[in-house]
């Protein structure tokens, strides 16, 4: 998930693993939720909190990587940045000033499976918000002037988030190497090829794709009356006509048949590990037992392995026998595009290699498929989801991204409800059987980080660019 | 259309009244001072405990010292080890956390009102009773230096470290928090326990508890804390800072596309009578996102960047003023210019009556937005606490910024910030 941000923290191996347990979150009785369709096919849900008097405002459209095309990549995200560019009754760059000037936090991001707007403001600011999100979702001007300045930002974000990482580089080799048909394969900043050849013409044929109030969920969370919202929702994006999407063309990874391996060659001194295995995510329509319990199997098996620092890879790899300075797991149940790879990933200690790491995984991973896990294991696992069902209602924030998320990706935030109950219910032998049926080598692809001495003198490698 | 709901918002808004926190305080038995908010809307308690025990405690020689002795304290203690540590909490849902700076090291606890008592009794061991085992320090201190090799590779640490050694000179605050390689190699068990000794000392403790407790329940939380940490004396001041007298400019090549640039000087102290006037003229000038003149300069009419800040950093003694910005690095000497040109024009000319209203409508209205969580209530307390900051520093905080004008930012700009002098480290220049 990348974004407008001017953040500067840097990412590191975890943030791979941001989407663990993220939804493993029921809604206490007191949070309830409710959700309204418009005329014109939008969705507003509204989730009151009367803790502080600010709100959260999000719009998420049914719009990312994973809808792009070929030549195109990266169209989804360069289209997030020109969405600040202007309209005609808010000219460039003054979305920003008078969301600030309302004491207002804002900013968006998109992910393979979304784009997202946010606001955050002291709650009578609120109707300000939805009126300028209704403006831009209807009234986007995307000029060539203007595209000709954002597309060298966004270029420079590539540069510093995935050119000069070696680990991001690593990342962006396995995920090309897992999915070799599904959209998953390509990277939601876009490959720096297309963005040198990308046109305003590419940015604006999205806009007109895409954003349309029939592929887009209004989240409204904080201290507000449900009514109200819904009035205001109505009064803003009402008057918005829908239009008829593009066709979606069912995309289907076929099955791996076969270990993939690929080594990355980059500036830097620690090498880096990322294995991963297809998996299902949750099904619309489970069709068998197992297509219901399995992706629950394997979230509260990422647990096992790395849920804490004495969950399994971290106690044994790093702390009982240190062949790893890092280690983790992670998987996420749910994903727009119905296709996951359980992931596992470290860095080797000094003296050690990525092939010793590798391989001391694969053993943790025998033992789970041999032993499974214990009760204390499962018991700490639950214990982590309970807790963090009631830490975060103290972020607003948080709580709009799990609805907006789960409306967006098409499951619906009901599955909120129902999610923690099916973790509770899995069993060490639903842990064993998911661990043997999906983490097998003809299933498994590795990415290692080949680390290079630094020449200061060194220019960039790679071909020169087309432009 | 637009104007029209703005003036109506401003006129809602202007008919509230501001209530900020309701913050107790007290000193327990043991001489550390305690601040407390209580709010049973969540069935949640969150407590911090801060010590003047950052990385500004380390002399060169033991540079890492302060980290490695903060973070060795929750790997064994009271005869329990990590894996037992850690599954205390993870059993029970809990969350422990921390974290360091040059001034300060923080543990921080957050759980379940319902499993307080184990929480707390686990949390009360790593404070009271750290073992620091010897095998953990050493495996530890493999990984730390791990880290370290693989950081002097990358463009943006290796910018942070010649920034703040450029800035600080001698002084502690340009010791890197994570050590050196020698250093770290060189920390012995003994180091870690006599630093706690010294700097975990309960005199100079400060605690901050916010959530689903009682005051009398907080009485007893914090005297528990504050008796069994170490009955040392108080922890003394930090020394000064020499302000630099003349401009710095240190140029590394780096095979990265971007160059990383960082320029400064030291800042601004924590209850600085500039504090003010500094805080919201460089929200105008870098610090306010996507409106600030950095921003709309460097980024949004030329697209030379993704990312380009000010900010000040007020800590104990002068913390660092940073201008930053990653480019390509062809273009890195234009850029450069770009930013210099920028901040000298803002320090000469100041800024306009337009600007400052901005400014000030943004940080005023936006108040309600850094009390809307008891994790960041939590933050609040702990810098009020930990800086001797007024306890109605939050309630007053919407006037300070108010008071603020135009005359005040030049003339307090000119007066602190001196382009002159500045430090200026470009990592990966052509």
């Amino acid at each position: 998930m990348i974004g407008k941000s001017l953040n500067r923290k840097k990412l590191n191996n975890k943030s791979r693993f941001l989407a663990f347990l993220v939804i493993a979150m029921p809604l206490l009785a007191w949070a309830d939720i409710q959700e309204f369709k418009l005329d014109n096919g939008m969705k507003v849900v509204v989730q009151e909190d009367h803790r502080a008097p600010v709100v959260v405002s999000q719009v998420w459209y049914r719009a990312g990587a994973l809808d792009e095309v070929n030549g195109k990549t990266g169209v989804a995200h360069v289209l997030e940045h020109m969405m600040f560019k202007g309209t005609k009754k808010v000219p460039a760059g003054q979305f920003s000033r008078i969301i600030a000037a309302a004491g207002g936090k804002e900013n968006a991001f998109t992910g393979m499976d979304y784009t997202c707007y946010f606001q955050q403001l002291e709650k009578s600011k609120l109707p300000l918000a939805l009126e300028l999100e209704a403006d831009r979702m209807a009234n986007l001007q995307i000029t060539d002037e203007e595209f000709a300045k954002e597309i060298k930002v966004v270029m420079e974000e590539r540069r510093w988030r995935t050119e000069d990482k070696p680990q991001s580089k690593v990342n962006e080799q396995f995920q090309a190497m897992a999915f070799t048909e599904h959209p998953y394969a390509r990277p939601v900043v876009g490959f720096m090829n297309d963005l040198e050849n990308m046109t305003a013409e590419d940015a604006r044929e999205w806009y007109r794709n895409w954003y349309a109030p029939n592929n887009a969920t209004l989240v409204v969370v904080g201290d507000v009356s449900t009514q109200d919202v819904l009035k205001l929702a109505n009064k803003f994006f009402g008057s918005i006509k829908p239009h008829k999407l593009p066709e979606r063309k069912p995309q289907r990874e076929p099955a791996q048949v076969g270990e993939r391996r690929a080594i990355v060659k980059a500036p830097g001194k620690l090498p880096y590990l990322v294995m991963g295995f297809h998996v299902p995510t949750l099904q619309d329509k489970p069709s068998t037992p197992e297509d219901e319990w399995e992706p629950y199997a394997l979230d509260v098996l990422a647990g096992v392995l790395s849920g804490n620092d004495s969950a399994r890879l971290n106690q044994k790899l790093v702390r009982d026998n240190p062949i790893a300075v890092d280690v983790g797991a992670g998987y996420d149940s749910t994903s727009r595009g119905r296709e996951a790879l359980f992931e596992l990933v470290g860095t080797p200690s000094e003296g050690k290699t990525v092939a010793e790491l590798e391989q001391a995984i694969l053993e943790q991973v025998e033992k789970v498929k041999a032993e499974g896990a214990t009760q204390q294991e499962l018991d700490r696992v639950k214990a982590a989801v309970i807790a963090a069902d009631v830490y975060k209602r103290d972020s607003m924030f948080y709580q709009g991204m799990q609805v907006g998320q789960l409306e967006t990706m098409g499951y619906g935030w009901r599955l909120l409800k129902i999610y923690p109950e099916k973790l509770k219910a899995v069993t060490s032998e639903q842990i064993q059987a998911v661990a043997k049926k999906y983490l097998v080598k003809d299933n498994m692809t590795v990415a290692t980080l080949d680390p290079q001495t630094i020449d200061p003198n060194a220019k960039p490698v790679g071909r020169p660019h087309s432009h | 259309m637009i104007r029209y709901v703005l003036l109506i918002a401003f006129v809602v808004f202007s008919g509230i009244t501001q209530a900020a926190v309701k913050i107790q305080h007290w000193q327990t038995i043991s001489g550390s001072k305690v601040l407390f908010v209580e709010n049973h809307d969540l069935p949640i308690m969150d407590i911090a405990v801060n010590f003047p025990a950052g990385s500004a405690r380390d002399t060169k020689q033991k540079a890492g010292l302060a980290g490695v002795t903060r973070y060795m304290m929750a790997l064994g203690a009271g005869g329990m080890n990590e894996e037992q540590i850690t599954n205390a909490f993870a059993d029970i849902g809990a969350v422990l956390g921390g974290e360091l700076d040059a001034d300060r090291a923080a543990f921080k606890l957050r759980t379940l009102t319902s499993e307080q008592q184990k929480a707390l009794q686990t949390f009360n061991t790593i404070l009271h009773k750290p073992d620091f085992p010897d095998a953990v320090l050493q495996r530890e201190k493999q990984r730390i230096i791990a880290g370290l090799k693989e950081d002097e590779t990358k463009p943006d640490s290796i910018a942070n470290k010649a920034f703040m050694r450029a800035l600080y000179g001698e002084h502690p605050y340009a010791l890197d928090e994570d050590g050196e390689v020698d250093t770290i190699t060189a920390l012995k068990r003994e180091d870690l326990q006599s630093f706690y000794q010294q700097y975990y000392s309960a005199k100079s403790a400060v605690i901050a508890l916010i959530g689903d407790m009682t005051e009398q329940q907080a009485h007893e939380i914090t005297e528990q804390i504050s008796a069994s940490l170490p009955q040392t004396e108080a922890v003394g001041k930090l020394p000064e800072v020499t302000l630099p007298t003349a401009a710095v400019e240190q140029k590394t090549p780096h095979p990265a596309s971007q160059a990383h640039i960082l320029i400064g000087q030291p800042g601004i102290k924590r209850g600085d009578p500039d504090y003010f006037p500094l805080y919201v003229g460089n929200y105008i000038l870098g610090g306010g996102g996507f409106v600030s003149r950095l921003t709309e300069e460097v980024r949004e009419k030329r697209g030379l960047v993704y990312s380009v800040y000010s900010y000040f950093v007020p800590m104990a003694q002068p913390g660092p003023f940073e201008i930053g910005l990653q480019t390509k690095k062809e273009q890195a000497t234009d850029a450069l210019k770009l930013v210099n040109e920028t901040v000298a024009k803002f320090i000469k000319n100041g800024i306009t009556e337009k600007e400052l209203k901005a400014a000030k409508d943004n940080i005023t209205g936006g108040f309600p937005l850094r009390l809307d969580s008891n994790s960041k209530i939590l933050d609040y307390l702990n810098v009020i606490g930990f800086y001797g900051l007024s306890y109605t520093y939050l309630d007053e905080f919407n006037k300070s910024i108010e008071q603020v004008t135009a005359a005040q930012i030049k003339d307090a700009f000119n007066r602190r910030i001196k382009p002159e002098n500045f430090v200026t480290v470009v990592v990966g220049a052509q």
